[in-house]
């Protein structure tokens, strides 16, 4: 028995990390939250072969598993990294491989030749002022809050689960860029007006699996953020003097870091195992993404307002720019389905729904 | 990642699960400790080697190796076959680690096999009124008289002193040493002249703990484990020892399928309580962190196995994220219950012998046993994270 992280896996964790200390520092962050590009992010990614993490290698990909996407997504949640990381590296390659017949496509991905935007919303929860309907080969509608800016294209689910594919420079197709708070990653409005697409998958079960394993990662995503935030806060803790003494020894600011540490720990094995469950153990797949999703958002936000509460008022300027993992455990929180609905997912999975 | 044990123990498993099988009617329920049915199934358990199973054959126990996972598969399929897993207490779980680690050969063969057979019960003198979390400071005094220490002043929080042959008691025999320096371990009678047991009753409402009042009992000098000042040592000898069980995990999985099914059965307005949203989305939140609690366990118990996997922080955090897990588990089910889960003691409309209201009152208490969650966050800051220790106040200013 052995529950936890292999030598290669903390090797291509080291890795990542080596990259993303070098390449994503604050003011990396800073330049792409200010309207700058993750293009030579992504392309060193690639290089490091993230896109082809998932992709079997017939396709040209490296055909590892998803707890290794997880850790990967750890660590770009840790760094606040910008990237196409959840859609061209995670989700799209589960739908080309889930649906089959798409080689071509999963070895331009695994390339890091092809960025593949999500816009998943109607499949699990559909808005208003948003909603698709496909007729023929043809899209006409609006997705909101779609993932990747820079897509080369889109694949979009509506309400049945079906997934279409659109080309971003499609005819009748516009994309206008959405502002968020989190400054991290980019979501864009997209309108189809007769746009042309290609029917992926009519089988909901497809739709379901891109779900599961992008959940788990952008639990993963939080895991990292979160515990950069604790990290952050100790080490202010330790430095920052009042009355005399390091804020960090008077027990009110101490119980605060220890409360993060007692609730983020467990959710490494959380995460671990919600990632080894996607591949290894179906029955129990999906009920714990959901889970582990849910329990991130809420164990996620209540890091991101402790830590930054640690920090005093410093944490609340920008000078600090702990505001960015806040506000990227506060967008992990409500994608692909914010904790209540999430949860009620569970609960029908268990027909207590 | 592996999470099978392998076939090996899927082999100890079915002979656990063969002797708990072909042993059902032997297995006392309700027995009380010194019932001769208990004596007679520790006895049979200890020649299994399902309790007792690392203590040497030449101190009556089983002679094992310690086996973690064989521990788990114990644990786990007494747990499944709701069975009865032997005699606790704290004889059993602290003193014959303590003696087997700190005692003289003496003491091994006069306590370890009455013991760890129920033949020789024991409570735990540690808690003082005036040394709490803080129990190095405690009061308890021990002065040597001739061949005998006399010992004079008061316990609290003792359990079972009123069912105890034997207590095992810090007191402080050093008053001019350093705090941590001036405490002997002394085991002696609770039928010695001078000791006087008032029960205390609890917010449950039943008498788990006492008050032990020492006034001059005279306790033969030799009954000290360790030298004299070096009690403290001797207490936290086995604190750092890997235990052989990590407890049963699976129990507070036990008791949220047991909400589940309670909001199955229990109505409101003529609909039952899972299909209220508000209900079943904290149930949801309930479930995803006992998830997560389960698999952090699972962490814990393979960092034991794999060398250089560090759980340190894992571990750290299980009795706080533990106790108030299942403090607010039961406490979900009285809320969603409305008036009725009030009801206790012989209120017919009582659910399940009024366990939802115990359980919550008991994992307060254990909330507050066995170092405070305020304790718990001050280890996890101060070794798990490396911050910065309370500065001493010093005595006497």
């Amino acid at each position: 028995m052995q529950f936890g992280l292999s030598e290669e896996q903390v090797l291509l964790q080291d890795n990542v990390n080596r990259f993303l200390d070098d390449h994503v520092s604050l003011d990396a962050v800073r330049t792409y939250a200010e309207g700058g590009e993750d293009d030579a992010i992504w392309q060193g990614l690639t290089e490091l072969g993230i896109p082809a993490l998932l992709i079997d290698e017939e396709y040209g990909g490296i055909g590892l598993a998803p707890l290794d996407a997880a850790i990967v997504a750890e660590s770009m949640g840790y760094h606040t990294a910008p990237g196409p990381f959840l859609t061209s590296a995670i989700m799209a390659p589960t739908v080309f491989a889930a649906a089959g017949g798409h080689s071509d496509k999963l070895a331009a991905l695994a390339a890091g030749e092809l960025r593949v935007g999500i816009a998943f919303a109607e499949g699990f929860g559909a808005r208003n002022d948003a909603g698709i309907n496909p007729a023929g080969a043809k899209l006409n509608g609006k997705s909101i809050f779609a993932f990747d800016q820079a897509a080369d294209s889109y694949l979009v689910a509506d309400q049945h689960k079906h997934i279409y594919l659109v080309a971003a420079d499609g005819e009748g197709l516009s994309r206008k860029p959405l502002t968020t708070v989190d400054k991290t990653r980019r979501t864009v409005e997209l309108t189809y007006s007769d746009t042309p697409a290609t029917l992926i998958s009519d089988d909901p079960e497809v739709f379901a699996q891109a779900m599961d394993i992008g959940r788990v990662m952008l639990a993963a995503d939080t895991l990292g953020a979160a515990q950069n935030m604790i990290d952050q806060a100790v080490e202010y803790a330790k430095q920052r003097e009042q009355f005399n003494r390091p804020i960090g020894s008077f027990q009110a600011v101490k119980h605060m870091c220890a409360e993060m540490a007692a609730q983020l720990e467990p959710c490494r094995a959380m995460v671990w195992f919600a990632a080894h469950a996607l591949n290894e153990l179906p029955d129990e797949a999906r009920l714990t993404a959901c889970h582990t999703k849910a329990h991130l958002a809420e164990v996620g936000k209540f890091v991101a307002k402790t830590s930054t509460e640690v920090h005093g008022g410093m944490g609340f300027t920008d000078l600090l720019g702990l505001h960015y993992w806040f506000k990227r455990c506060g967008a992990n929180r409500q994608w692909l389905g914010a904790p209540e609905l999430v949860r009620e997912e569970a609960a029908v999975l268990q027909g207590l729904a | 990642m592996d999470l099978s044990f392998g076939p090996e123990y899927e082999v100890f498993r079915n002979e656990v699960r063969e002797f708990l099988r072909t042993h059902e009617d032997q297995a006392p329920r309700n027995a009380s400790m010194r019932s001769p049915e208990m004596l007679a199934w520790q006895k049979l358990l200890i020649e299994h080697g399902y309790t007792a199973r690392t203590i040497p054959k030449e101190y009556g126990g089983f002679g094992g190796t310690p086996n973690i996972i064989q521990s788990r598969i114990i644990g786990e399929e007494f747990s499944e076959a709701k069975a009865n897993a032997g005699l606790g207490g704290q004889g059993i779980s602290m003193l014959v680690p303590t003696l087997l680690e700190m005692g003289t050969q003496e003491q091994k063969e006069q306590f370890i096999k009455p013991t760890i057979h129920g033949e020789m019960v024991w409570c735990q003198g540690y808690s003082e009124p005036g040394a709490g979390s803080d129990l190095a400071s405690l009061t308890t005094s021990a002065t040597l008289d001739g061949d005998e220490w006399v010992v004079n002043g008061q316990k609290i929080w003792t359990s079972t002193a009123q069912l105890a042959d034997w207590i095992f008691c810090l007191v402080r025999t050093e008053p001019d040493a350093p705090k941590h320096k001036g405490i002997s371990f002394l085991l002696f009678k609770m039928d010695t002249p001078g000791i006087e047991i008032r029960p205390l009753v609890d917010m449950t409402g039943a008498a788990n703990f006492n008050e032990v009042f020492f006034t001059d009992v005279r306790v033969p000098k030799h009954q000290i484990v360790g030298e004299r000042g070096e009690g403290w040592m001797v207490a936290n000898a086995i604190l750092g020892h890997e235990r052989d069980s990590l407890g049963n995990p699976n129990i507070t999985l036990t008791r949220l399928n047991a909400l589940i099914e309670l909001m199955k059965t229990e109505t409101l307005n003529g609909e039952r309580l899972i299909d209220n949203p508000v209900y079943r989305d904290r149930l949801m939140q309930l479930q995803g962190r006992v998830m997560a609690m389960r698999f952090n366990d699972l962490r814990v118990l393979s960092s034991r196995l794999n060398k250089g996997q560090d759980a340190t922080l894992a571990r750290m955090i299980v009795k706080l994220q533990g106790t108030e897990l299942r403090h607010d588990l039961e406490g979900m089910a009285i809320d969603i219950m409305g008036e009725i889960g009030l009801s206790y003691e012989d209120n017919p409309y009582t659910r399940a012998g009024g366990s939802w209201q115990n359980q919550y009152m008991y994992y307060l208490g254990l909330i507050i046993g066995g170092g405070t969650s305020q304790i718990q966050k001050n280890i996890i800051s101060e070794r798990g994270l490396d911050m910065p220790r309370e500065p001493k106040i010093e005595k006497n200013k």
